[in-house]
């Protein structure tokens, strides 16, 4: 990954296949992994691609000869996840699937990814989501920054690129903690995770659907990307779940509508709970 | 004893309540030692020694504060591998998670995220999927690294022990990392920080950009104040007071919801915390169904009434 200068900015997208969030979701199996019926391209990726989206359109667009390429990992079906990103606006797919790879920790999965970023070159910015709405861990994009010696630009809110005289480019962003807000910059190649706030994603429109059925999806192996198959998956994995208990539903309480003494009985319920 | 390294961030003039709680953490599991990047006052030091840190590791020639996550990770990895520590714990922020994570990658150390309890065999129970589970999860390869919400663990009592050693660790060759051009801080509202309070009064789009009722009421109950991220969208509340999916996590004793509709996302941030109550004015709001105590009615009318009649009852 070198220092790009004039050419094109190779852009990869990280775009994950999570169970849909509007729906009960269920761990299961002896295991306890995740119940994969009913999933969807992460809501929280789509910010990172628009981000890219954004980006390219800001410097010339595809015909300056950027592009967009939306990299999944997971089961057969994980493809819907590239596909939808495809509709969107990405402009190739990279689908890496293997039996070897289920049951992959933070650990295992940024190995692999970190393996196909190698294996597609020329790579200049790696966009994230800021956690996947299944894991919400946020550990992949800050351990594949370690793994490919990137700088990392995480929580991003706030993304700007701009090239110099001498078509360098520079990163600008800014990250907003509990207590500070920062403002941090970096040159490419580098490691972007964005946050909602810093954009509000487009939606597939007719052109981009149609569009997307002839734009090319790469299927990959862990033998492809020369990743042992002991390294990820369950038999890789650095952590283990022990056990998965639901949480009790929570059942509606009492419920009164205001008669105007509705602020007197709300402090009353706070009394009769010792919460005063 | 096996050493137990606590990661702490700057911690300025004094110990943070988090800090407190995971060197008390540390302390049941072994004994705690403590990896500081940052400056390092005397005070502090002290305060380490009196929660009962036994070293202190600071990071030898290595500018960790300009730039972000890598050389802090490589600082606390090199802290870990010279103190011999058994297990490392960190804050819940985003950022602890990322020191976390990066480090655990340089260590070939599992790190398990938003922790509520360790037990003595390190393992760690969570909740997952917005709540729905709670799992047991244990590190298998390395030592565990394991980042701990904050309210998880009640922090003891400083002792009076003396001030620790504190010793310079070398830090080899840290990931290329992004420069930190400038910070600004936030202004302190001077109420509990959303994390760490025992009471949420939380307000959404039904506030209407007044978030005077939702701050009277939290005042009264000395609670922080939350909010949805329409709320937030509107900019009517900065984006730290938000709670759910992408915004905070909480668990308190109370939640108050007022005017919010209780969308999923926002769910996701509250639905643990052990009572809940609900003010909105449309009966079929979602919010209702897991509330405790729910008031449909007019919250410009229903908070101010809550917080005259606390603050009568109060005399
Ligand atoms: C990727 C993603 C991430 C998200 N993350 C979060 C998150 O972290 N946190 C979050 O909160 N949301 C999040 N959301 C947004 C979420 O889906 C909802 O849109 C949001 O929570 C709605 O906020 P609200 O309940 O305040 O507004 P609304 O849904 O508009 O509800 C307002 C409520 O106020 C009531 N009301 C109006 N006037 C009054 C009055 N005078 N008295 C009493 N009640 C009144 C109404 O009856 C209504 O129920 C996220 C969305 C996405 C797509
Ligand atoms: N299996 C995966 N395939 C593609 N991207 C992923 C995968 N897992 C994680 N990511 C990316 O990493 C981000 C953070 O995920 P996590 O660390 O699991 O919270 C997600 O928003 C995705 O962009």
């Amino acid at each position: 990954m070198d220092q790009a200068t004039g050419t094109g900015l190779r852009i990869v997208v990280l775009v994950k296949h999570v169970p849909d969030t509007q729906f009960d979701r269920h761990l299961g199996g002896e295991r306890s992994t995740t119940d994969r019926a009913e999933s969807i391209l992460s809501e929280l990726d789509e910010y990172a691609l628009e981000a890219a989206l954004q980006l390219v359109e800001a410097h010339g667009g595809e015909a300056a000869g950027h592009r967009i390429t939306a990299v999944t990992m997971g089961p057969a079906g994980a493809v819907t996840a590239v596909k939808k990103a495809l509709q969107i606006g990405a402009h190739d797919g990279v689908h890496l699937t293997d039996e070897a790879l289920s049951g992959s920790d933070a650990a295992g999965t940024s190995l692999a990814l970190a393996a196909v970023v190698r294996h597609l070159g020329d790579v200049d910015l790696i966009l994230t989501g800021m956690a996947s709405t299944d894991g919400e861990t946020s550990l992949v994009p800050a351990q594949l920054a370690e793994r490919l010696d990137l700088p990392q630009v995480t929580f991003a809110a706030m993304l700007e690129l701009t090239s110099d005289d001498d078509g360098a480019w520079l990163l600008s962003a800014r990250r907003d903690n509990d207590t500070y807000s920062e403002t941090v910059e970096s040159g490419l190649p580098a490691l972007v995770s964005v946050t909602d706030q810093i954009n509000e994603p487009r939606y597939p429109n007719f052109k981009g659907i149609m569009a997307a059925k002839k734009k090319p999806i790469t299927t990959l192996s862990l033998a492809e990307i020369g990743v042992d198959p002991g390294t990820v998956g369950h038999s890789g994995a650095w952590t283990e779940v022990l056990t998965a208990q639901p949480r009790p539903a929570r059942s509606p309480g009492t419920v009164i509508t205001d008669e105007g003494d509705a602020g007197i009985r709300l402090v009353e319920f706070l009394a009769s709970r010792k919460l005063l | 004893m096996a050493t137990v390294l606590v990661f702490i961030d700057n911690p300025g003039e004094s110990l943070h309540k988090a800090d407190r709680e995971l060197l008390t953490l540390a302390a049941t599991l072994g004994e705690p030692a403590v990896a500081l990047s940052g400056g390092l006052s005397p005070l502090v030091t002290q305060e380490l020694g009196a929660h009962g840190a036994v070293t202190v590791y600071q990071p030898a020639d290595l500018d960790v504060e300009g730039y972000l996550v890598a050389s802090k990770a490589a600082f606390l990895a090199a802290a870990a591998e010279e103190s011999g520590a058994e297990a490392v714990l960190l804050g819940n922020s985003f950022e602890g998670k990322e020191v976390a994570a990066r480090a655990g990658v340089r260590l070939g150390s599992g790190v398990i995220t938003d922790a509520v309890a360790v037990d003595a065999g390190y393992v760690v129970t969570k909740s997952v999927l917005a709540g729905s589970y709670t799992v047991t999860v244990r590190v298998t390869t390395g030592r565990p690294i394991i980042t701990v919400k904050p309210n998880s663990i009640e922090a003891a009592e400083p002792g009076n022990a003396g001030s620790p050693p504190v010793l310079q660790v070398r830090v080899a060759a840290p990931g290329k990392a992004a420069r930190i051009t400038g910070r600004s801080g936030k202004t302190s509202s001077g109420r509990p920080e959303l994390d760490e309070a025992r009471v949420i009064v939380a307000g959404g789009r039904g506030v209407n950009g007044d978030f005077g009722p939702i701050e009277e009421l939290a005042d009264v109950l000395g609670g922080a104040v939350g909010a949805s991220r329409a709320a937030t969208d509107a900019g009517w509340i900065e984006h730290s007071a938000q709670v759910g999916q992408t915004g905070k996590t909480v668990s308190p004793q109370l939640y108050i919801s007022v005017g919010i509709s209780g969308a999923i996302q926002q769910k996701s941030g509250m639905q643990t915390a052990k009572v809940i109550v609900a003010v909105n004015q449309d009966a079929d709001s979602p919010v209702f169904e897991i509330a405790d105590f729910g008031v449909v009615g007019d919250l410009f009318a229903v908070l101010p009434q809550a917080t005259a009649e606390i603050r009568k009852r109060r005399g």
